[in-house]
């Protein structure tokens, strides 16, 4: 039973009102940059708009949807009231504030940096602050996780906690953990810089930080998506959880080596070297094993529905899935956008595979096609499916869901498949204007231009989700019952401690940590004459 | 649930899950630091040890070449973007006594009609780097040369700190309806020219680089050609003359009335 409805609500209305903004801007992104456009405008606008977009879409939007998806999982699973419900109203308005906060320098053009900072570049250190205050009402939310989840173990000894709380808890210390990077950074290299304390910045050393950040913050954004998967997919169409173990498995998986592979992003940076390029390439690869396993559970989870409705043969229960229901169609397309998605990043992790695609249009078209694809459809269905639990009315514009899925899916493929085609031509990505004339660059005008119809495509799609949301607040009223998880086929009496606690997976995560970074990052430390003049961004006249 | 301790050698989780954990690792680093750099032969290692430190990436001495020196001098200003940025009330006090001689040919408002820059609000650090490169000889002038070689650092910063203090005027040709020339605001790609606004104003401002609106047309374009032919060197990276080189002589002229007629 969700007890703060408001509070959750309050968390997703805001994520995709952010969301709308941002995906206006990505969808002007796409056009002006493209043959589309006779280029006449300010390239400013241009970063200025990638960093807005980056910052919503990055920070802002997918936080959000942790942090209320997080509540009504707590509440849920736990059946009893959220403690701290002032302490998550107040992370609610840090988020929000911070956000504000950060966009207005963006908008000005005064930190047009782009979302991942890039130093020496250095924007107003208002952008910096907003980051950060976004940053610290997310951990008020990774603390009350954590709360939430210590209280009731403790109330309810030996008893196996929720999956959907015990996987919603990895993703919260999982984020808690990687978003020291970004902190260490913002606050001891670009932060000094920006206030005018200090003119040089170790670019190296913060890229470093970064990385730490960088990587694991889309299992961040991954993780509701996986909890969708494991706790709604199953329950919604009728089958149940094919293993609960399995899924515990998943999500420890990602504490333990989701964070000490950053440096994947680095493998172009002479700062680092390339034993622990390889080190953390290795690790990158074992970050596809969760993937693997969720892919197998939910594909066995799905079998179990489809043969309970009737399904028959090796390959005919496909056909007898509910595939009227858009959670189920939703979680099948999402599969095959993670499987295209993922395939690429098997790409990117290679060294030498890298090396063809480092900084091109692929890396843009690969994390568009994970995050904006894969995850970002999932919390569509995360919205329809809790909707009428946080509104008290029906959401039955079912016919709107599909085609809204459908145009999601559609629009991402024929935006990313493209992208990654010319980032494959060498295509750099991060410029504003692309001289198609050229006849280097030519063959990848048709591309580039069907890449920005993608883009519209993904733009009516998200105003058709919205309007999905806004019908709801207006549907006939009922009472849509209790918010219920996914049964696992056998439902777990006693599991192993290390199944039901955290304790084991954050020692292993911090441990890696240490050997991973550890050695790169006091080196960096100890060099003299690394620091380099600071960049300010902002037209100064 | 089990009433097993969490962290105990008895627990087979932690046994098991710190093991191969651990194993990989320790994997992962052999073949890493050791293994690989040992297998690629230019790398050139004399052991173990010196490969372990070649791939964590610990700098090592570079090799020594004597570099390819110029047969002019070079600017020995470092540029960043804060140069100069501070406002100092003596210092503006200063450089306005000093500025007396400088009015003959830059007016006595930094503003003039001789063909020579108008250097009311300039920024400093752009004052300040010309002088400098005048006194070393990175850049020629029969006329500036002997003005700068008497003066010191402090009065070269305090002329730069006047002329940035002093407001702009606009020019007599001000047109601001006149339209951009396309190579100021989006360069020429095909012949790698940036946009001149990239760094000129109006699109960004970079260190170093002059505000031009306003300026005399027949001084932008001699200072254009200058870079084109190699009279003038003192750009440290060479960016102008790249740029100038590549410029048609109808974009420098464009160009240099475009920015003329610029407040």
């Amino acid at each position: 039973m969700l007890t703060n409805r408001r509070l959750i609500a309050a968390h997703f209305w805001l994520a995709f009102i952010v969301f709308g903004v941002a995906l206006v801007l990505g969808a002007w992104q796409m056009f002006v940059r493209s043959p589309l456009n006779a280029w006449h405008f300010n390239p400013e606008f241009y970063y200025r708009s990638v960093t807005a977009h980056g910052s919503a879409m990055g920070y802002v939007f997918p936080t959000l949807i942790a942090m209320g998806f997080g509540y009504a999982i707590t509440e849920a699973s736990l059946e009893k009231a959220l403690i701290g419900r002032r302490w998550a109203w107040a992370g609610f308005f840090l988020v929000a504030v911070g956000a504000v906060v950060a966009m207005i320098p963006v908008s000005l053009g005064l930190a047009s940096v782009l979302y991942t900072f890039y130093p020496p570049m250095v924007g107003n250190p208002f952008y910096y602050i907003g980051v950060v205050m976004v940053v610290v009402g997310s951990w008020i939310w990774v603390t009350l996780m954590v709360t939430n989840f210590t209280i009731w173990k403790r109330e309810n000894p030996g008893k196996p906690v929720p999956l959907a709380m015990y996987a919603n808890v990895a993703g919260s210390l999982l984020w808690g953990w990687t978003a020291v990077g970004a902190a260490l950074e913002i606050l001891f290299q670009i932060l000094p810089v920006a206030l005018g304390l200090k003119s040089k910045i170790d670019a190296g050393l913060a890229r470093v930080f970064f990385s730490w950040t960088l990587h694991a913050i889309v299992y961040f954004w991954l993780i509701p998506t996986y909890i969708a998967y494991y706790t709604i997919f199953p329950r919604a169409i009728g089958g149940r959880l094919f293993s609960d173990a399995m899924a515990r498995i998943s999500f420890i998986l990602f504490v333990v080596v989701a964070m000490p592979i950053g440096v994947h992003h680095l493998f172009a940076d002479p700062q680092v070297g390339a034993g622990f390029k390889f080190m953390h390439s290795v690790f990158t690869g074992l970050v596809a094993l969760p993937t693997l396993l969720t892919v197998f559970t939910i594909c066995a989870s799905a079998e179990i529905a489809s043969r309970l409705r009737g399904g028959r043969g090796a390959f005919g229960w496909i056909g007898a899935l509910p595939w009227s229901n858009p959670i189920m169609l939703a979680t099948a397309l999402s599969l095959v956008m993670l499987g295209f998605g993922g395939a690429g990043g098997l790409i990117n992790m290679s060294y030498q595979l890298d090396a063809a695609v480092h900084n091109t249009q692929w890396i843009t078209g690969h994390f568009h096609l994970i995050f904006g694809g894969a995850i970002v459809i999932m919390y569509f269905a995360i919205a329809y499916d809790l909707w009428p639990h946080l509104t008290g009315r029906a959401l039955d514009s079912f016919g709107l869901m599909r085609t809204q899925l459908w145009l999601w899916f559609i629009g991402m493929i024929v935006t990313t498949f493209p992208w990654h085609y010319v980032g494959i031509l060498g295509m750099p990505r991060r410029m504003a204007f692309y001289d198609y004339a050229n006849p280097a660059i030519s063959p990848q005008a048709f591309s580039v231009a069907m890449s920005a119809i993608g883009g519209f495509i993904l733009l009516l799609s998200g105003l058709l989700f919205l309007l999905v949301l806004i019908r709801g607040q207006f549907g006939v009223r009922g009472e849509a019952g209790a918010y219920r998880f996914a049964v696992p086929l056998h439902m777990p009496a006693r599991i192993p401690v290390a199944l039901n606690s955290f304790g084991l997976w954050l020692a292993l995560m911090v441990g890696l940590t240490v050997v991973n970074y550890g050695f790169p990052i006091a080196q960096l430390m100890a060099l003299k004459e690394t620091s380099v003049p600071a960049v300010y961004v902002g037209a100064g006249r | 649930m089990s009433d097993q301790p969490l962290f105990s050698p008895r627990n087979p989780w932690f046994g098991i899950s710190v093991g191969v954990t651990a194993a990989i690792a320790v994997l992962s680093a052999i073949a890493g630091l050791i293994w690989l750099p040992l297998a690629q032969p230019n790398l050139k290692l004399a052991g173990v040890w010196d490969a372990i430190c070649s791939a964590a990436g610990v700098p090592r001495a570079a090799v020594q070449e004597a570099g390819v020196k110029p047969d002019f001098k070079t600017s020995n200003v470092v540029m960043t973007s804060e140069m100069l940025t501070k406002v100092d009330q003596v210092s503006i006090g200063r450089g306005a006594t000093l500025a007396q001689r400088c009015a003959i040919c830059h007016g006595p408002q930094g503003v003039s009609d001789a063909h020579s820059p108008n250097l009311a609000g300039q920024f400093a650090a752009v004052t300040y780097k010309e002088l400098n490169d005048f006194k070393t000889g990175a850049r020629v002038s029969v006329v500036m040369g002997p003005f700068a070689a008497a003066m010191s650092d402090q009065d070269m910063k305090d002329v730069a700190a006047y002329y940035a203090y002093l407001p702009r005027v606009p020019s007599d040709n001000l047109d601001t309806g006149r339209a951009a020339p396309a190579v100021v605001v989006t360069g020429a790609p095909m012949r790698n020219i940036p946009p001149c606004g990239s760094c000129h104003g109006d699109i960004d401002n970079k260190a170093g680089s002059p505000w031009l609106g306003g300026q005399s047309a027949v001084y932008i374009k001699a200072q254009l050609e200058a870079f084109a032919s190699g009279a003038r060197r003192n750009d440290i990276s060479q960016q102008m003359r790249n740029i100038a080189r590549r410029m048609t002589p109808e974009e420098i002229d464009q160009v240099a009335h475009y920015y003329e007629a610029q407040p």
